[in-house]
């Protein structure tokens, strides 16, 4: 028999690894097992090329709650981020648009294009701030169970109703706009310049199978503000030494708390006995237990490879083969031997060091979509590029670059079939560099390595079901007590002593580190380890 | 009117926000861009580039260099070796002082001090009977700090001087195409960082070769809202700031001994007679008045404070320097002394401060009050007494590439 844990935690993702150091922090004997060589999942940073250490999936850091960098000393363990000043959007006709967090720099760089818009701007920030710190209330708790009297449930939703109450009328119909609307219709109510309109926009498709124009997108925009860095919202930045650097620093602080941590140790499945997790067995053929076993893969492997169907009622297994992951984006990071530099605004100076979006027009993108729904990538995809070399020095050598293209759409189900991604992995890389290289003139003379990473390869590589950044749709028939499923939100399966700890829990996706929180704390206070 | 320094063609062109402050008669940039925070990011993630030519530089030359040196300051600058840089202020008589700098000792018989305020006079007061000449090359002398983890990479790249087993606090003489330079590892950052000293009509050479050299290794020129950042992180103390000179207090209680100002490191008592001994002495003996700690403020109170006004925390982007009241409880009533500067810390997330109070409230770990104004009303928030230096990175001392033990 195999030393018995209080608690085994199924991969090593930066939401395994929080939840690890919360509960050992609490005195709990925690083991963590991550099926690849390295930590972080998708928030991993590896040297793919000599010298050049890419943030291979996730690249930049917004949402990741404050409150975890204190309660685990994580900026002592290395967790350090750079915030990004600029966004910067090249246009095909030789124009561009920045907006900086110098708020009139940006106010004349958006009267360019409209002067109305540019005066309402700082309007639109006020708002989504106030909607930003609803949202807060939302995610830093886990979602309470509307269709439940407990006196808890009951209490929790009166915190929240006292959030919203304080909105006041006119916040509280745009909230309701907010999660209808879709991401064009929203920004409408505001402002008039597609050139502003469009890059705002894409916040509200990023990580969804779904257009510009689909209604609902609207709530993923407000997902992607409500990130704060140091007390500010909206603000974005860098990791130092990739995402990865993240993930290293919350699993520095777990072992700091006594956590053990297990690379290249992949779980086969969980051993359920009697109807109870009691341990997991790994791909090797051992055998591990603990009291308490904790997913951080997504809601689909959770219960259809770690559970497996046999253990699953039909009502349940219905819910989770309902679950929408279908991927949409793919992932193109390149080593470049200079400065790319951008023909409608040369040089290395500071617009190029926040985000670039390849976003020219609201019809672009939504054309974008339209091949997606019918199983092609996109010939002229969104982009979201950044180039953190220019900020941090320390992922790249001297004078060389990273260009790191977030792309979409790149659909899971590709029409022939997702198994066949990588028939077209290098097509799909092509044209990312195709793009790209109509803004930056010789892009393609600068490249010493491209690393391509399709839908399908994130789904092999990162065990993310369907090639799904976020575990799991952010759509509002998946968000709150309905996340993954609904009846089992609370970070329970529908296992006995099996938890789940993921994004594809509320309030789930981007490096955000609640759910991994939210997973600890919820099974401390009840008692359950 | 403030003066140009030699390298303000270089500066004022990229100084782009205009930005501009008097420090101690010249023109020194607060922030290159509207925004400091990419200096400040510089200087803890590449490289920052300050011009310090506004600092006082004194060369002392003569047999008699190193005695009269260790006369005047608290630390017995005698033993201080050739090449090797030390850190120390310099006293009243009465044990209170007036200003703090560095003593670098080029050769056995030649010293280079800077201070913040000018020491001329004062240091001229003690020259009888030694065999010294004090030179004030302040106005020749222009002189930048190159700060952050990539500076040593930087410097190789612009100086002969064998950067790799080049030690912390060390200086040495050393050529770069077409001029000379003095080098010290040292700097007001708590980084990897060094200072470099050319004459005036070098200036430029100089900052031409850094800034074209840095280029690979992401060099940013940085003013001082970023510097005033990455100091208080660092817990160095900064004067007219944190305390004041003795020569020009008004009154004896705007004085500090070192032993007040966290540098009673500083003072080796034991040894030939030097200015204030035996008011440091009887102090060392008999105990100081008042501390100088590090204050770190507990963010969830001030989150908290916020919410009630419905306000997101709202911390500012400078460091700040006014006299903030701390107390022992919340009554706002029982003062047991004042942080004098503080700054939101990116890097540590930590809201940290540095005061003077109380010395019997200076142990590490215990609870004071300080006082936050929100929404025009004055609260108080707990914060805990830690050292004054917050960051500490080992890339500051470290010799990675060292070839020599």
């Amino acid at each position: 028999m195999s030393t018995k844990y209080d608690a085994i935690i199924i991969g090593g993702g930066h939401n395994g690894l929080i939840c690890a150091a919360y509960l050992a922090k609490a005195g709990r004997n925690v083991l963590v097992l991550e099926k690849r060589h390295v930590l972080g999942g998708a928030a991993v940073s590896e040297e793919l090329h000599p010298g050049f250490k890419f943030s291979v999936a996730s690249y930049v850091v917004s949402l990741f709650r404050p409150h975890i960098i204190r309660e685990l000393n994580l900026a002592k363990h290395g967790y350090q981020i750079i915030p990004m000043d600029c966004s910067f959007l090249p246009l095909p006709n030789g124009d561009s648009l920045a907006r900086w967090a110098d708020p009139q720099r940006s106010r004349r760089e958006i009267s360019r294009f409209s002067q109305k818009d540019a005066e309402t701007y700082p309007e639109f920030s006020r708002v989504m701030t106030h909607m930003g710190k609803l949202a807060k209330e939302v995610i830093d708790h886990p979602a309470p169970d509307i269709t439940s009297l407990k006196i808890k449930e009951l209490t929790s939703l009166l915190r929240l109703a006292k959030v919203f109450k304080g909105l006041g009328p006119d916040l509280l119909h745009l909230n309701t706009k907010l999660v209808t609307l879709s991401a064009v219709d929203f920004l409408d109510l505001w402002f008039e310049s597609e050139t502003l309109k469009a890059p705002m926009s894409v916040s509200g498709i990023i990580g969804t199978y779904q257009g510009v124009r689909s209604p609902g997108t609207a709530y993923v925009l407000l997902h992607h503000y409500m990130g704060q860095l140091d007390g500010a919202f909206r603000s974005w930045g860098f990791s130092k030494g990739g995402t990865g650097g993240v993930s290293l620093a919350c699993a520095e602080a777990a072992k700091s708390f006594g956590a053990e941590i297990r690379t290249e140790s992949a779980v086969q499945q969980v051993h359920i006995k009697n109807g109870k997790a009691v341990g997991v067995v790994l791909e090797n053929g051992d055998e591990l237990h603990a009291k308490q076993i904790i997913s951080n893969l997504d809601p689909n492997r959770t219960y259809l490879k770690m559970i497996g169907e046999e253990h699953l009622d039909e009502d349940v297994l219905k819910e989770v083969k309902r679950f929408k992951l279908r991927g949409s984006s793919g992932k193109v990071n390149l080593a470049l031997d200079r400065v790319p530099e951008f023909s409608c605004r040369p040089g290395d100076g500071d617009h190029i060091r926040g985000d670039i979006a390849i976003a020219p027009s609201i019809d672009y993108l939504e054309k974008a979509f339209d091949q997606a729904k019918y199983g092609e990538f996109s010939q002229r995809p969104y982009i979201n590029a950044v180039i953190p070399s220019l900020t941090d020095p320390s992922v790249a050598p001297p004078g060389k670059h990273i260009l790191s293209c977030f792309v979409q759409y790149a659909p899971y189900h590709i029409k022939e079939g997702a198994e066949n991604w990588p028939k077209y992995r290098e097509a799909f890389g092509d044209t990312v560099v195709d793009t790209m290289a109509e803004y930056i003139p010789g892009l393609k003379d600068m490249i010493l390595y491209r690393q391509v990473l399709t839908p399908w390869d994130l789904e092999q590589q990162m065990g993310l079901t369907e090639g799904n950044i976020f575990q799991g749709e952010l759509s509002l028939e998946q968000l709150l007590f309905q996340r993954p499923i609904a009846g089992y939100s609370k970070y329970k399966t529908s296992v006995r002593n099996l938890w789940m700890c993921g994004s594809g829990t509320h309030p789930g996706g981007g490096i955000m580190g609640a759910s991994g929180e939210l997973c600890a704390k919820t099974m401390l206070k009840s008692r359950s380890i | 009117m403030p003066v140009k320094s030699a390298f303000f063609p270089r500066t004022s062109e990229l100084c782009e926000s205009m930005k501009w402050k008097e420090w101690a008669g010249y023109y020194a940039a607060s922030s290159y861009l509207t925004l400091h925070d990419a200096e400040y990011f510089a200087f803890r993630n590449s490289a920052g580039l300050l011009d310090i030519t506004p600092l006082f530089k004194y060369r002392v030359e003569g047999p008699d260099a190193a005695s009269f040196l260790s006369r005047i300051m608290v630390k017995d600058i005698s033993k201080l070796k050739v090449g090797k840089v030390t850190y120390c202020c310099w006293c009243t008589d009465q044990g209170k002082v007036v200003d703090d700098g560095t003593v670098m000792r080029r050769d056995e018989n030649m010293f280079f001090v800077t201070s913040a305020d000018p020491c001329y006079t004062w240091f001229s007061r003690f020259l009888r009977g030694y065999n010294v000449t004090l030179v004030d090359v302040s106005e020749k002398t222009a002189g930048v700090a190159l700060q952050g983890p990539t500076s040593r990479e930087i410097m190789k790249q612009v100086f002969d001087a064998d950067l790799d087993n080049f030690r912390f606090f060390s200086t040495v003489k050393t050529r770069a195409g077409g001029f000379e330079a003095y080098i010290s590892r040292t700097g007001y950052t708590g980084d990897l960082g060094y200072e470099i000293w050319v004459d005036n009509a070098d200036a430029l050479k100089l900052w031409d070769a850094l800034m074209h050299e840095g280029k690979r290794y992401d060099i940013r020129p940085a003013g001082l809202d970023a510097l005033d950042m990455t100091r208080v992180e660092a817990g160095l103390i900064l004067k007219d700031v944190d305390y004041f000179n003795a020569l020009h207090a008004l009154i004896d209680d705007r004085m500090s001994s070192p032993y007040e100002i966290s540098l009673g490191w500083t003072v080796n008592l034991d040894r030939d007679p030097f200015n204030g001994q035996a008011a440091l002495r009887k102090e060392s003996l008999e105990g100081s008045k008042w501390a100088i700690v590090g204050l770190d403020i507990d963010w969830a109170e001030i989150e908290a404070i916020y919410a009630r006004y419905g306000l997101p925390p709202e911390i500012g982007s400078h460091a700040w320097r006014d006299s903030i009241p701390v107390y022992t409880d919340k009554s706002l009533r029982t003062q047991v002394g004042y942080a004098t500067s503080g700054t939101w810390s990116p890097i540590l997330k930590k809201n940290i401060a540095m005061a003077t109070i109380r010395k019997e409230f200076d142990q590490m770990g215990s609870e004071v009050q300080i006082e936050i104004t929100v929404e025009h009303v004055r609260h108080t928030a707990t914060a805990t007494v830690n050292k004054t230096q917050f960051f500490n990175p080992e890339r500051k001392t470290s010799n990675p590439n060292a070839t020599k033990s």
